[in-house]
C-alpha cells in the first residue's frame, strides 16, 4: 500500500451499490418519505477544497523536500519553449556544483529523460497518458527513485499547458514559467493563471529575436500586469546567452534551501 | 480533462462526509478567477455519479466574484481578470480577497 496516499498498486476503483451496505432503518418508522422531504432531509456542512487532497499531497511534499534542504522547481510553459534544452543546457553546466534531480513529465514517451539522462543527472519519467499536469500524487511516487539525502535540487519539468498545471501544487518551491520569442508576445494575458502564480519567468530563444515580431518589452510589461512581482530573464537555451543570470539565482535559492 | 478528476473529488469528499447516507443536493463554490467551467463540472457530475450516494443528486454552483484590494490606495473593486488594474489610481499591485474558490460548500442528505 503506498504510503502517500494508501492507494493500492492494483486498481481499486470500484462500484458499490448503496443498497448494499447502508442501514435502511428510516425506513423501519412506518412511514415513507419521497425524494425532496424537507422533514427527513439534513443539511451538512463540507467546507472542503475540492483540491483538498492534492493540496494535502502537495503539502507532504514540501514539508519532506524542507526536511532534506532540497530546492524544488516547477517548470511550465505551452508546449516547443524549450524547457526540456534550457534543463539540458542548466545541467550541463552546474551539474559539477549542485546534486541534481529531474522528474519529466509527458503524455507519452520517456524522450525528454533520455536527453535528461544524457547529462548525467537521475531522471524518471511520468507519463500521464490522456492528462493533461501532473499533480503532487505522482511526484511524490516519482521521487521515491531518488536518493533525497544526497540531493540539493529537484527540477520537475511538466506537461506542456499553460492552463492545468497552474492549478495543482506539487509541493515546489516555485513555479518558473517559460515563454519563448517565437510565440505571442500578449501569452501573459491570454493565460494569466499560470504567469500569476510563476515567480519566475525565462523569456527563451532571444537568440532568435532579429527573425521575429516579437516585442520583448511589450511581453514582460504584460506578464508584469498580471504578476507585478515576476522575476524575469532573458535566455537562450542555444548560445548560452543570459543563463549565468538565472543561475545566480538557481544558487541562491538552493543555498536557502 | 481535469473536471472530470475535480468532479470525482467532490464525490469523494461528499461521499466521506454523508455518512453512508444517500446525498440529495451538493452546493459548490466556484470562483470567478478558477481555471473551472461549469457546465463541464455539471456534465461529468451527472456521469460519475451513477452508482455511487450521490446518484440523482442536485448539484447547485455557486458563483463567487472576483475581488481585489489595491496595495496603494486600499480600494475594494470588482476585478474580471488577473491583471485588472485598480480603477481608482490604476495601481497593478492588487491581493485577490476573493473569486479562487473550489469548495464543496455543503449537501443535502436524506
Amino acid at each position: 500500500m503506498c504510503t502517500v496516499c494508501g492507494c493500492s498498486p492494483e486498481d481499486h476503483h470500484h462500484d458499490h451499490k448503496h443498497d448494499d451496505h447502508h442501514d435502511h432503518d428510516h425506513h423501519d418508522h412506518g412511514h415513507s418519505h419521497s425524494h425532496g422531504d424537507t422533514e427527513t432531509a439534513r443539511k451538512i456542512a463540507v467546507e472542503t477544497d475540492i483540491l483538498s487532497k492534492n493540496n494535502r499531497l502537495a503539502r507532504e511534499n514540501r514539508n519532506l523536500f524542507f526536511r532534506k534542504g532540497i530546492f524544488v522547481l516547477n517548470l511550465v510553459s505551452s508546449p516547443g519553449s524549450g524547457k526540456t534544452s534550457i534543463l539540458e543546457r542548466t545541467l550541463h553546466d552546474l551539474r559539477q556544483k549542485f546534486r541534481f534531480a529531474v522528474v519529466e513529465g509527458d503524455q507519452q514517451t520517456d524522450n525528454d529523460a533520455v536527453r535528461i539522462a544524457a547529462t548525467g543527472v537521475p531522471v524518471r519519467q511520468v507519463n500521464t497518458g490522456a492528462g493533461c499536469h501532473l499533480d503532487a500524487h505522482m511526484v511524490g511516487h516519482a521521487i521515491e527513485n531518488f536518493d533525497l539525502e544526497n540531493l540539493d535540487v529537484l527540477l520537475i519539468e511538466n506537461v506542456g499547458n499553460l492552463v492545468c498545471p497552474a492549478s495543482f501544487d506539487l509541493g515546489e518551491n516555485h513555479k518558473v514559467v517559460v515563454l519563448s520569442v517565437t510565440e505571442g508576445e500578449d501569452k501573459p494575458l491570454k493565460y494569466p493563471a499560470m504567469f500569476h502564480n510563476s515567480d519566475v519567468m525565462l523569456l527563451n530563444k532571444v537568440d532568435l529575436l532579429p527573425h521575429v515580431d516579437f516585442d520583448a518589452e511589450k511581453c514582460k510589461e504584460m506578464a508584469r500586469q498580471v504578476n507585478p512581482d515576476i522575476l524575469i530573464f532573458d535566455v537562450s537555451s542555444k548560445t548560452g546567452e543570459g543563463m549565468t543570470d538565472w543561475y545566480e539565482w538557481l544558487a541562491a535559492g538552493i543555498r536557502q534551501s | 480533462m481535469h473536471e472530470l478528476s475535480l468532479t470525482q473529488g467532490v464525490i469523494e469528499i461528499c461521499q466521506n462526509s454523508s455518512g453512508g447516507r444517500r446525498v440529495t443536493a451538493v452546493v459548490l463554490e466556484v470562483g470567478e478567477l478558477s481555471s473551472v467551467v461549469p457546465e463541464a463540472l455539471e456534465f461529468c457530475f451527472e456521469a460519475c455519479s451513477k452508482g455511487t450516494l450521490l446518484e440523482g443528486a442536485s448539484l447547485i454552483i455557486e458563483r463567487i466574484p472576483a475581488r481585489g484590494k489595491c496595495h496603494d490606495c486600499s480600494k475594494e473593486f470588482h476585478l474580471r481578470s488577473y491583471y485588472n488594474s485598480c480603477p481608482s489610481c490604476g495601481g497593478h499591485q492588487v491581493t485577490i480577497i476573493s473569486g479562487e474558490e473550489l469548495r464543496v460548500k455543503e449537501m443535502e442528505v436524506d
